[in-house]
């Protein structure tokens, strides 16, 4: 065979290379877009479960229980947050999202027992009626954030960063902030919103210390306080959040999706879930916290199998985001409206992609309807269809959670442990501190 | 029932102080609330809904009257970060000094600081008015997108930077503006609103020694050429 030098593709300047810099010298402008990285890295599916056979006694798969309550800021909240499932949805705003997005985000939640956020720009009336547990999050912009709001919140979340744009702060394209947009962030209308990336009245772990007693004091010391972090130095963070305070420590792996930042950020920065979690459960570890505090972790959480495996690896719960809008629609060919399907391909065609390659929530021009301000394309999502597709997704989630736990021997989710889980890759094994398949060795940690 | 309710915070702690504003003091017929040895605690009366006077007697710490509304909150003495922090309306007045970041986020309501604030005052502010007597440090008005602050002193480098709507007003000396601000003239509608916040904050000055920066606008869009692909 002949090999054709004349159509020999470079590694280092291959055509994405080629057209990154192009796209650069022709705008002289970033590329800005939604979702969150689309880069392999080492993930929860690099592990696998060494489920019961003689050494271990499963569970009966349809007929014994396996218990799923999950509770959430035990340390000195009067009202600790209780779930049903350890599964929780992650703050999204009103904004990026539609108002029929947010409210059947918080049906869903309600009819699965579980927990909804808010996200910048505040708590809608939507979302507060229809979420029986609401987590209402402070951040940097405080756009709408108030103490009436703060006083109906289940629990407060004060968001440090998130994983897709760890030390950047949040976007909002004009074509997204409408009359009702503008007036809950006090902006003006069809402007491109740049929220801030550092809170207006604290700066280090010590002053968030104080922060925190600020808002329990507000509160009367009646629901929990989380403190969400986007992934990058963990176990410093973790141990710096704990000791400020935090009933709740959220990690945001760099798989974790946004509605709009730099693709620089999404791509390059924070590192990936697997690597995270460890970390995070070291940290409480080594101060003596797991009992006191409570771990969530998110970022590319998609399938109850991941559930599990977080679990296994130490997390109480897990927060959901960008799987939650592909379970609504997102990147799906056709949406449904008035009881009827229509193909939503040449809408995709018009913002210059197709389904499944889509990640321009920035736009708000969101072919099926989710993050979206558009009155015509948010008809494309009602809140009943939204609640009911999200329903189904978790209560597989659920259902394939238990489904792993009971055939690891488990009566109760939360009893999944590290030695269930074995890594298929040196990396896994290395990242997540669990022994290759086949082997007793955990790089960096034994050395047979 | 008495008029005026006394706390002494060498005996009791914030907590049990903030439980009686919360929860206590509508239906005692106070008036008036005297805080006693404040000595630098954090976080007193913070989340107050209640048309109630309270006088914090001594210098206190970080977040004091955060979240304020309808009440009239005064500290006779100096205060730490973040006074009066996200402030949805009535009044907040320090007699002596500021640290950072005062009224940091406020939506509405008056603050007033009668001696000099630190960097950031204003940061994020969302509609608040701000009286500062002396003057502010660096940043202040970062980011703020509504309301007035209004400095009888001086004002610290990169004031008002990335301002969105909110306008400030200063009497003596500017070092730089920030980012995407500019100087304005003052105009007989700007010396109306100086007049009105000199007085509500009870400082003589004659408006017309003012300066008016407000925002450029430069920055509301980042490139409306190029299909938003940025
Ligand atoms: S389909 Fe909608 S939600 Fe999904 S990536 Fe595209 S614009 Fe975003």
């Amino acid at each position: 065979m002949t090999r054709s030098f004349s159509h020999e593709e470079s590694a280092g300047y291959n055509r994405h290379t080629i057209s990154y810099i192009r796209q650069a010298a022709d705008c002289g402008l970033y590329d800005i877009r939604g979702m969150g990285a689309k880069r392999t890295v080492p993930s929860f599916d690099d592990l696998l479960f060494l489920t019961a056979s003689a050494s271990r006694y499963p569970l009966e798969g349809y007929r014994e229980r396996c218990e799923t309550k999950t509770v959430l800021g035990k340390r000195v909240a009067k009202n600790p947050v209780e779930l049903e499932i350890p599964i929780t949805i992650a703050g999204m705003s009103f904004g990026s999202l539609s108002a029929n997005v947010k409210e059947a985000l918080g049906r869903a939640a309600t009819e699965m027992g579980t927990s909804t956020t808010t996200g910048d720009g505040g708590m809608t009336p939507e979302e507060r009626e229809s979420s029986k547990t609401l987590v209402y999050q402070c951040l940097p912009s405080r756009y709408g954030f108030n103490p009436d709001d703060l006083r109906k919140a289940d629990a407060i979340e004060i968001v440090l960063g998130q994983g897709a744009k760890p030390g950047g702060g949040g976007m909002l394209l004009g074509q997204k902030v409408n009359a009702r947009v503008a007036e809950m962030r006090t902006l003006p209308e069809g402007i491109d919103q740049r929220s801030a990336c550092r809170h207006p009245d604290w700066t280090g772990p010590d002053d968030l210390r104080i922060k925190i007693e600020e808002l329990r004091e507000i509160t009367d010391w009646r629901v929990p306080i989380y403190v969400k972090m986007g992934a990058t130095r963990v176990r410093d963070d973790v141990k710096l959040a704990v000791k400020a305070g935090a009933d709740v420590v959220v990690i945001d792996g760099m798989q974790g999706g946004t509605a709009a930042t730099q693709q620089v950020f999404i791509e390059h920065t924070g590192i990936p879930t697997l690597a995270a979690l460890p970390l995070a459960v070291q940290a409480l570890e080594e101060m003596d916290a797991c009992e006191d505090v409570q771990l969530i972790i998110s970022g590319g959480i998609r399938s109850g199998g991941d559930v599990a495996k977080a679990l296994a690896l130490g997390a109480d719960a897990v927060s959901i985001g960008q799987a939650i809008l592909i379970a609504l629609g997102c990147n799906h060919d056709t949406y449904l409206q008035n009881g009827q399907e229509f193909d939503a391909t040449s809408d995709y065609e018009k913002l210059g992609t197709a389904p499944g390659y889509c990640h321009h929530c920035h736009t708000g021009l969101c072919p099926v309807g989710i993050t979206t301000q558009d009155p015509v394309l948010e008809k494309r999502l009602t809140p009943e269809v939204g609640a009911r597709r999200l329903r189904n997704y978790l209560q597989v989630l659920n259902m394939e959670l238990t489904t792993l736990a009971r055939a690891c021997g488990k009566s109760n989710v939360h009893h999944l442990e590290k030695e269930d889980l074995v890594a298929l890759t040196v990396e896994a094994a290395a990242m997540a501190k669990v022994p290759l398949a086949g082997t007793d060795w955990i790089p960096g940690r034994s050395s047979t | 029932m008495d008029a005026v309710k006394q706390f002494d915070l060498a005996q009791l702690t914030v907590r049990e102080v903030n439980q009686y504003l919360h929860h206590e003091l509508s239906g005692s017929g106070a008036a008036r609330v005297e805080i006693l040895h404040p000595d630098g605690m954090h976080s007193i009366a913070a989340g107050l809904d209640a048309d109630v006077a309270v006088d914090i007697m001594g210098h206190a710490g970080y977040f004091i009257a955060g979240m304020n509304k309808r009440a009239s909150v005064t500290i006779h003495g100096n205060v730490g970060w973040s006074v009066a922090e996200n402030i949805m309306s009535g009044v907040v007045r320090v007699k002596g000094h500021a640290s950072e970041s005062a009224a940091a986020s406020g939506h509405g309501g008056l603050v007033v600081i009668e001696g000099n604030a630190s960097s950031r005052c204003g940061i994020s502010m969302k509609g608040c008015d701000i009286v500062v007597g002396g003057s502010v440090g660096h940043f202040s008005a970062f980011m703020a997108q509504a309301g007035t602050l209004l400095v009888c002193g001086d004002t610290g480098p990169n004031l008002g930077d990335s301002l969105y709507e909110a306008v400030i007003y200063v009497r003596c000396t500017m070092h730089c503006v920030g980012a995407d601000s500019r100087e304005e003239p003052l105009e007989a509608a700007d010396e109306a609103e100086v007049a009105r916040l000199l007085s509500a904050a009870g400082m003589e000055f004659s408006p017309r020694e003012f300066k008016k920066v407000a925002s450029a606008r430069s920055l509301y869009h980042w490139n409306a050429d190029v299909h938003q692909e940025y």
